[in-house]
C-alpha cells in the first residue's frame, strides 16, 4: 500500500508545515498548508521562499484545492505541491494535471490500481499545467498554439 | 455530425475501461457503496426506485442513424425494450444490471457515444437547438462551439468537484428552443462586425430557486469563449457554496455576490487566464465546423404537399417547421401520444425512427428538452410517407407546443427523489385534453411537470407547471402560471394550495376556460396570462 | 412492523428481507423488529444487498404494507407500466399504491 507518492526527485519536504494565517503574519516557515476555501493567491507574494504546499482535501467532493493548485502553478510556484486529506486513488490524474506531485492520503492506496489509474488515458482535453500536450494541439502541430 | 478521430475514440475506450474495473472492485467487494457511488455517477449510473438507471448523454442533441439503432438495439438486449428521452436531451435506460453496465458503455463507443458526466458534480451534457444548422433565424449552426465545449469539459482536472452539477447550453438563434436562460451558463452566438462571440449568461437554474440567468458579459470573441468559461468557473469552483446542496448552484452565488460583483471577479480571472494560452487555436474549431457543414441537399426540389388527407394536413400543420434549404422540412416527432407516457420510446419506435433518419433525413435527428424527436432535413416531397410510417408506430401525434405535448420528468413511478408521480397526471391531462379541435384552439400551451423541487420536469418554465409534493405520504399538486423557457424566459408564479391529480386536472381546465373567454386576438394563454396577472385565474379555480 | 429493503447488488431489483434470505415479494417480508439496521449491514458487507434500509409496514388482508408510497411503487413496480409490474396481469393492481 502506498502511504505517501511522490512524482518529484530528491527527497519530499520534511518542515511541518504551518497555517496560512500564521505564514503570512510572521515566519520564516517554508512550508505552508492550505484549507478549503482559503486563498491560495495570499501566497503569491512569497513563492520563491516556499519549499511544500500542503492542500487538504477535507472531503475528497471538496474541488477546492483543485483551482488551489492551479493557481500556484499558473504563478510560477516550483516547490512541492501535496494533496492531503481524502484523496482517492479515481483523482489522482485529475490532481496530477492542476499541478500536484506529491500525496499523502488519509488512507493509504492501492499500488496497482495506482499504477493503472495513471497509466489509463493517453490523451487529456485540456491545456492545463502539467505540460502535457492537448489533443487539440497534437491535432495542429504547426499551430502557434500547439 | 461530428465524427470521433483516434483520439476522441481512445478517450472513450479507456473510460470503458476504466469503468469495467470499478464494476469488478464494486461486484467483489473491494469498494463499497459509499465510496464507489460517485465513481458510479460520474458515468450515469444510479440506483433508482426499482433498479439501477443509465443516463446515456446524447451531446447537443444529435444523433445519426446507426447511433439512434444502438440505443434500440441497447434497450432490447439490456433492458426492458424501451428508454426515456429526457428533458436534458439524454437518454435513460431504467432496468440496467450493475454487471451489464461495462458492456453497454462498450456497446455505446463503438457508434461515438458514452455517458460521461451525466451525473455528478461535474459540467454536464452540453445542450443546443434542435433546430441548429437548419433554423432559418441562425447566425452561425451552435454545434461546432457545443462540440469543442464538449472536449474541453470532459474530465476537466479543475472543474470535476465543483459545489454542484454545471449545465451549459449553446444557441444562436433568436428564438430560444433550448430553455438557454434556465441554465447555469447559457451561450447565446451574435455576430458582431461580421466577427461571430457569445453573449454569455450566468446562474440561471431551476432547483428549488428558480432564477433566469442575467447578461453578464455581452460579447465574448469567439476565440476567448474557453477561457472566459474557465474564469466563470473558477469563480464558481473557489466561491461556490458548500456548505448546503440546495445553495450550491452558481445561480446562489451570482445571487449572493450580486450581478456585477460575480462580474467583477470572472472579469480579473479572465484577464490572467487569457494569458495561458488555453483557448483551443482556430484550427481546431476550423477543423470541426466542417462535420457539421450542410449535408448534399438536392436542388430544384419541389414545394408542394399533397394534402388531400385531412390528417396528413392536420399533421403537417402542428409537426413541420421551416426549413431554411428549399425543398425540405423539419420534421417533429411527437413522443407524446394521447394517454402515454412523456418521451418514452420502444426499441421498436427507436428502430424506426433510426431508419426513417437514415432514409429521409440525411442520416441524421435531433433530441429536443420538450422530449421529442426531430428529423432535421426530410424533402417536403416525402412527407407523406413518413407519416405514414410514424402513424403505423403511433408517433403521428399532432400536438407540438400544444397542452398534449407535456412534458413530465419520470417521477415517483422511476425515480427514488420524487415526492408524487408526474406520468399518471400527464396521461389524465391528455385524457381530459385529447380532442384535437379543442387543442388547436387553446393553442400554443406548455405543460411542465415535475414530481419533485429538482424540477427535471422544468415545471418552473411551463406557461402551466405542475409540482407533485408529498402531504403527509398523499401525493400534491402545487399549480404554478406564468413561466416560460423561451426567449421571454419567466418563472412561473404558484396559484395558491395544492390539489389531489384529478383536483389539479380541473384547476388547469377552469384556467384554461378563462383564457378562452378573455383572451384578445392573438393573444397566446402566456400573453393573457401576462396581461391579466394572477387574480382572475386564481378567482377561476378557487372562487 | 418493521421491514428491511434494498436493491440487489447485481441486478438492481427490488429485495424484502423474507428471514432466511431475501425475496422479490414483499408479502414475504418478515418483521425485523430492533434488528433491521444490524442485518442490513451485515447483508450489505456479504454484497447480497445494496442501499439497505428499514422501514414501517403493516399486515392487511393483502398481505404486507410498506406505510409509504414509495415504497409501495417499489413494492410493485412502476404504476403506469402495469405489464412489468409484479402483477402483470391486473390491471388495477396500481392502485393498491394509493
Amino acid at each position: 500500500m502506498v502511504e505517501f507518492l511522490t512524482f518529484r526527485d530528491g527527497e519530499a519536504a520534511q518542515e511541518p508545515a504551518v497555517t496560512v494565517e500564521s505564514f503570512t503574519g510572521q515566519s520564516n516557515s517554508t512550508a505552508v498548508r492550505i484549507e478549503a476555501g482559503e486563498d491560495a493567491r495570499e501566497l503569491l507574494p512569497y513563492l520563491d521562499r516556499l519549499s511544500l504546499v500542503e492542500v487538504n482535501f477535507p472531503a475528497y467532493g471538496d474541488g477546492r484545492g483543485y483551482s488551489a493548485a492551479r493557481i500556484l502553478r499558473e504563478a510560477g510556484y516550483q516547490g512541492e505541491l501535496r494533496a492531503v486529506g481524502d484523496v482517492l486513488v479515481d483523482q489522482l490524474v485529475a490532481m496530477r494535471r492542476c499541478g500536484f506531485d506529491s500525496f499523502r492520503p488519509d488512507k493509504a492506496l492501492d499500488d496497482a490500481a495506482v499504477e493503472r489509474a495513471l497509466n489509463r488515458y493517453a490523451d487529456v482535453y485540456q491545456k492545463t499545467v502539467d505540460g502535457r500536450s492537448p489533443v487539440w494541439a497534437k491535432r495542429h502541430p504547426e499551430s502557434i498554439y500547439g | 455530425m461530428y465524427r470521433y478521430d483516434s483520439y476522441d475514440q481512445s478517450i472513450v475506450d479507456a473510460r470503458v475501461e476504466e469503468f469495467r474495473d470499478q464494476v469488478q472492485r464494486r461486484l467483489a467487494g473491494q469498494l463499497t457503496e459509499d465510496q464507489f457511488k460517485p465513481l458510479r455517477l460520474m458515468n450515469g449510473l444510479y440506483l433508482q426506485l426499482h433498479a439501477y438507471m443509465l443516463r446515456v448523454a446524447i451531446p447537443y442533441g444529435t444523433l445519426s442513424a446507426k447511433q439512434m439503432r444502438k440505443l434500440g438495439e441497447i434497450a432490447r438486449k439490456y433492458d426492458k425494450g424501451y428508454g426515456h428521452f429526457t428533458t436534458r436531451t439524454n437518454l435513460q435506460y431504467n432496468w440496467i444490471k450493475l454487471a451489464d453496465a461495462p458492456d453497454i458503455l462498450a456497446e455505446l463507443a463503438t457508434v461515438e457515444m458514452h455517458a460521461i458526466q451525466t451525473s455528478g458534480n461535474c459540467i454536464r451534457n452540453i445542450s443546443s437547438d434542435q433546430y441548429a444548422g437548419v433554423a432559418a433565424d441562425e447566425v452561425t449552426d451552435p454545434r461546432p462551439w457545443a462540440e469543442l465545449l464538449r472536449q474541453w469539459s470532459t474530465f476537466h482536472p479543475e472543474f470535476t468537484y465543483l459545489p454542484r452539477k454545471f449545465k451549459i447550453a449553446v444557441i444562436a438563434a433568436e428564438e430560444d428552443r433550448a430553455a438557454m436562460r434556465l441554465h447555469d451558463i447559457g451561450l447565446k452566438l451574435i455576430s458582431r462586425d461580421g466577427q461571430i462571440g457569445a453573449e454569455v449568461y450566468a446562474g440561471g437554474g431551476m432547483g428549488r430557486t428558480p432564477m433566469v440567468a442575467p447578461l453578464i458579459n455581452e460579447f465574448v470573441t469567439e476565440d476567448e469563449i474557453v477561457p472566459y468559461l474557465e474564469a466563470c468557473l473558477r469563480v464558481y469552483n473557489r466561491y461556490g457554496r458548500r456548505d448546503n446542496k440546495y445553495k450550491a448552484r452558481i445561480k446562489i452565488l451570482v445571487h449572493e455576490l450580486g450581478v456585477e460583483e460575480y462580474k467583477r471577479q470572472v472579469e480579473e480571472e479572465f484577464a490572467h487566464m487569457r494569458t495561458l494560452g488555453l483557448n483551443p487555436p482556430r484550427e481546431e474549431l476550423a477543423r470541426i465546423r466542417p462535420f457539421f457543414a450542410n449535408p448534399a441537399y438536392e436542388q430544384g426540389l419541389s414545394e408542394d404537399i399533397d394534402r388531400s388527407d385531412p390528417a396528413f394536413a392536420l399533421w403537417v400543420d402542428r409537426q413541420v417547421a421551416a426549413h431554411k434549404q428549399p425543398g425540405y422540412a423539419i420534421v417533429n416527432i411527437s413522443l407524446k401520444p394521447r394517454g402515454g407516457i412523456p418521451g418514452d420510446a420502444s426499441a421498436e419506435q427507436i428502430e424506426l425512427v433510426a431508419d426513417l433518419a437514415e432514409r429521409y433525413s440525411l442520416d441524421e435527428l435531433r433530441v429536443t428538452h420538450a422530449q421529442n424527436l426531430v428529423l432535421p432535413h426530410v424533402k417536403k416531397a416525402d412527407l407523406y410517407v413518413i407519416w405514414q410510417k410514424l402513424d403505423e408506430a403511433g408517433l403521428a401525434e399532432a400536438n407540438l407546443d400544444l397542452i398534449g405535448d407535456i412534458i413530465a420528468c419520470p417521477g415517483l413511478d422511476y425515480c427514488s427523489l420524487a415526492n408524487a408521480r408526474s406520468i399518471p397526471l400527464a396521461q389524465k391531462l391528455s385524457e381530459r385534453f385529447a380532442d384535437a379541435g379543442r387543442q388547436k384552439e387553446l393553442g400554443e400551451l406548455k405543460v411542465k411537470i415535475s414530481g419533485c423541487i429538482n424540477a427535471c420536469g422544468h415545471h418552473h418554465a411551463g406557461h402551466i407547471g405542475v409540482l407533485g409534493v408529498d402531504r403527509k405520504g398523499v401525493e400534491n399538486f402545487q399549480l404554478s402560471l406564468g413561466g416560460s423557457g423561451a426567449q421571454d424566459a419567466a418563472v412561473g408564479q404558484i396559484t395558491g394550495p395544492g390539489f389531489s391529480e384529478d383536483g389539479v386536472v380541473d384547476a388547469i381546465e377552469k384556467v384554461t376556460d378563462l383564457y378562452l373567454a378573455e383572451r384578445q386576438e392573438g393573444e397566446r394563454f402566456l400573453d393573457t396570462y401576462r396581461r391579466l396577472g394572477m387574480k382572475p385565474f386564481k378567482e377561476a379555480i378557487y372562487g | 412492523m418493521k421491514i428491511l429493503t434494498g436493491n440487489d447488488l447485481g441486478t438492481g431489483d427490488v429485495i424484502w428481507w423474507a428471514g432466511d434470505g431475501w425475496s422479490r415479494q414483499v408479502g414475504e417480508s418478515v418483521d425485523v423488529g430492533d434488528r433491521g439496521d444490524e442485518m442490513a449491514r451485515a447483508e450489505e458487507a456479504a454484497l447480497r444487498v445494496v442501499a439497505p434500509y428499514v422501514i414501517d409496514a403493516t399486515v392487511t388482508d393483502e398481505g404486507v404494507r410498506p406505510a409509504h408510497i414509495k415504497d409501495r411503487i417499489r413494492a410493485l413496480g412502476p404504476t403506469v407500466r402495469p405489464d412489468l409490474t409484479l402483477k402483470p396481469n391486473d390491471a388495477d393492481a396500481g392502485n393498491w399504491v394509493i
